[in-house]
């Protein structure tokens, strides 16, 4: 960055001189070239740094990609009708499964539930403590950390880097980038492979794609996946979040001043200079809160949107304070209201203070009932559902003595592992005489295969001369009981019942 | 160090020279990547126009070093269901048509096709949900009443040869007289046996002349609609005296279908659907509800 700015400022100079070669008019040339709007982007080489924030960080690094790159290979029993993939979006066959939970189309409003959950997660992470998705949880951070870091391995440390990238092509930048982007594929690889696994039966996959078996959208994903790995992770990095992302944007608008974030002490640290001297401040214009810089920023300049609270400035910041024997915290988290306390020589207010505002806990409050309705809703459900629409071409038929006979399409929903039968009946509040019949049916009983929804006509005929048949319409409520699974071996008892309300069409109408 | 930057492009800018009401519009340059794709994109349209069809010629289009044809692909595709339909379709026509039903693959096929057969060729007259048009002559598929059978087979003979066609030597045939136009009965006797069909069928009526009429009705109708008024499949006499009525039960159409006789004509089907195609949509229709 302080290179870049010099460059600018070349640029300025060069604008000053076209100006004054026009002469004395104070108007613009017409001829002079207007400066480029593009700013081509300097490279950036994060050095290595130890320190609470990177150990908590590697830390989570490992987990998160742990529970990435493990989740598809983790197996659960359901019985040999479903599948045995603990977490798997089964798009084919539109399910759900996640451990013991299995959800169907027609539940997505917990996907919907879950998002809003992810909303107001964000809105209470984000006036708690700024943008800690962006500096920790983020799979740019994580992937770019993890490039960062192969990078390290194989060309060394920031300097070493440096050294490397001003290097003519010779054979040891040759061979130390090959083995760099080699890595770097094969991570893109496996994330991009892993993704897919959460698809379809990972290991079943996993043959097919080593065979050349596989589906070619299991192919073509996987290669968009590692392509857009390798470029965001080794290339684009800090570009993704300043130019492409708007989460910055939006997250730095839901900050407040009581909002966690990370901030230089300028009172603390200025006027800059070498330690000891008379007047100067802590800070000793080390320039270590830069190099470890993962966007190339300094934290010294103030909140940044380039900024994405990584921690590692803190770090850096602290090691150099302990070595020069001054107390640690001359860059760290501190909100916004900290400043003018400290300015006024009181002490910050406690972390615990700033994360329980009537904000913050407004946003727990909500994020949590959402939550607990997401959890009972789950516990409510039923295993098995029906649909029922009337079918309206035409609205009845006249039998041949004279009975009205109403059609309905049923869907009839069995969520459980093994086939069951159910049984259908029907109630009226005018008391009226219904007759109901199953097509293709001798019984009011209808086998229904495991895990599906099938589909089944109703007739429900109201005998000649009664109200059903003459009124012009009565309100009728089908009711589905569960008699239980037909699989011969473990027969499960069914002692579910459902309802939906209907109407029935008479000669009135 | 931004805002002065965009100061300095906007003192040297040219603008497009236009002004409305005072307002000038400058001249920048378009961003770069939006040219690049601009040019791209003339490269793309050349090179796609190369490789598909695309300038039209007085006898059609050029066709494209690719050689790719849009109704060959339809034609593939079509092949396509076709060869994987083709077992359960042999497997259909093979079938014993009572049987279709009994076969749970066979009857999801059937029922899935004979839907889609239907709507293309019987919808026309039969209506989309199969109940006709009443009072109008187009039976309603839906009820259990029946003119010429209701069972699988039934339906699929009728489906197969027609009713009352000249296209089909083997169509289901018969004829009503014209009582009243071939002077057959006199008015008076036609309304006496209308009376008597008014009766039989449950409505309200003239006893007296019903009385009359039943004489009337044994003479004339019953060698076709039965004794009793119940009908005949064998030739297609409607039963009268229940609630279904093909033209209407009213004592003006009656009237009026005994004065001049109803021939209501269905195509035989043989000649444009295939085997498979009637037995799909014989078994559709049996299980639309009515089917015996």
């Amino acid at each position: 960055m302080q290179v870049n700015a010099t460059r600018r400022s070349g640029a300025d100079r060069v604008q000053d001189r076209n100006s004054q070669t026009a002469g004395a008019s104070p108007v613009s040339t017409p001829d002079t070239n207007p400066p480029s709007l593009y700013v081509a982007r300097e490279p950036i080489f994060p050095k290595r740094v130890k320190g609470n924030f990177r150990t908590l960080k590697w830390w989570l690094m490992a987990a998160m990609l742990g529970v990435y790159y493990i989740t598809p290979w983790l197996r659960w029993d359901r019985g040999p009708a479903l599948p045995d993939q603990a977490v798997l979006l089964d798009l084919a066959n539109r399910r759900f499964f996640f451990f013991m939970i299995e959800i169907w189309p027609q539940e997505f409003y917990f996907v919907a539930g879950l998002l809003i959950m992810a909303g107001l997660g964000l809105f209470l992470f984000t006036s708690a403590a700024g943008r800690v998705w962006c500096g920790y949880a983020c799979p740019q951070t994580v992937w770019t950390d993890l490039y960062i870091l192969v990078e390290r391995w194989v060309e060394g440390d920031r300097n070493a880097r440096i050294r490397l990238f001003r290097q003519k092509w010779d054979a040891e930048k040759i061979r130390k980038s090959a083995i760099k982007w080699t890595l770097w594929l094969l991570i893109g690889l496996a994330t991009g492979g892993a993704w897919i696994f959460y698809f379809t039966d990972a290991p079943t996959l996993a043959r097919d794609l080593v065979t050349g078996n596989a589906h070619p959208i299991a192919y073509t994903t996987m290669f968009i996946l590692t392509a857009t790995t390798f470029a965001f992770g080794g290339f684009a990095r800090e570009q993704i979040c300043i130019y492409a992302c708007p989460w910055p944007r939006i997250q730095a608008a839901m900050m407040d001043e009581d909002t966690l974030t990370i901030g230089y002490r300028e009172w603390r640290g200025e006027p800059r200079g070498k330690p000891g001297v008379a007047g100067n401040g802590d800070c000793i214009d080390c320039m270590a809160c830069v190099n470890v810089c993962p966007m190339g920023i300094d934290i010294r300049n103030g909140q940044q949107l380039a900024c994405i609270t990584c921690g590692l400035c803190i770090d850096a910041c602290d090691e150099m304070m302990d070595k020069v024997g001054k107390p640690r915290g001359l860059i760290s988290y501190l909100a916004l209201t900290d400043e003018t306390r400290e300015r006024a020589g009181q002490p910050p207010k406690s972390v615990w203070k700033h994360v329980f505002r009537a904000r913050t806990v407004l946003y727990t409050a909500l994020w949590a009932s959402v939550g607990v309705g997401l959890v009972v809703a789950l516990f409510l459900r039923s295993p098995i559902d029906v649909n029922i629409t009337p079918v309206r071409n035409p609205e009845f038929v006249v039998l041949s003595d004279g009975s009205i006979r109403n059609s309905y399409d049923l869907r009839l929903r069995n969520k459980y592992g093994q086939d069951h039968w159910f049984a259908f009946s029907a109630t009226t509040d005018r008391g009226e005489t219904f007759v109901l019949s199953l097509e293709g049916e001798d019984s009011l009983k209808v086998r229904v295969p495991a895990n599906e929804t099938s589909t089944q006509r109703l007739f429900i005929t109201a005998p000649a001369g009664t109200i059903g048949a003459t009124a012009d319409r009565s309100e009728i409520r089908l009711w589905v009981q569960d008699l239980g699974a037909v699989d011969g071996t473990a027969a499960v008892p069914g002692r579910d019942r459902v309802h939906k309300d209907t109407v029935f069409n008479g000669k009135a109408n | 160090m931004c805002a002065k930057q965009v100061k300095k492009v906007q003192a040297e800018v040219p603008t497009t020279g236009h002004s409305w009401d005072g307002i000038e519009e400058y001249d920048n340059p378009m961003p770069r990547w939006w040219v690049w794709v601009f040019y791209l994109s003339i490269l793309f349209a050349i090179g796609y126009s190369i490789a598909y069809p695309a300038w039209p010629l007085i006898h059609g289009a050029t066709r494209g070093f690719l050689g790719q044809n849009t109704r060959a692909d339809v034609d593939a595709e079509i092949k396509r269901f076709d060869d994987a339909n083709a077992a359960i379709k042999a497997k259909l026509v093979a079938a014993p048509l009572d049987q279709i039903a009994q076969d749970d693959e066979l009857k999801q096929y059937a029922l899935r096709a004979g839907a889609s057969v239907f709507k293309n060729n019987c919808a026309q007259c039969h209506g989309a949900g199969a109940a006709g048009v009443q009072g109008k002559g187009y039976p309603n598929l839906l009820d259990n009443d029946w003119l010429w059978g209701g069972t699988v087979d039934d339906i699929h003979t009728t489906v197969t040869h027609g009713i009352r066609n000249t296209t089909d030597a083997d169509a289901r045939y018969s004829e009503m007289p014209k009582f009243g136009v071939d002077a057959l009965l006199e008015p008076a006797q036609i309304g006496d046996v209308v009376e008597y069909v008014l009766q039989i069928s449950g409505q309200d009526h003239d006893a007296a002349k019903a009385t009359a009429g039943a004489q009337l009705f044994a003479d004339n109708c019953a060698a076709c609609h039965g004794p009793e008024g119940k009908g005949d499949r064998a030739q297609g006499a409607p039963n009268l005296t229940d609630a279904i009525w093909l033209y209407g039960g009213d004592r003006d159409t009656i009237t009026h279908t005994v004065t001049y006789a109803r021939f209501g004509v269905m195509p035989n089907w043989n000649e444009r659907l295939s085997e498979d195609e009637i037995r799909a949509v014989a078994t559709y229709v049996h299980s639309l509800g009515g089917g015996e």
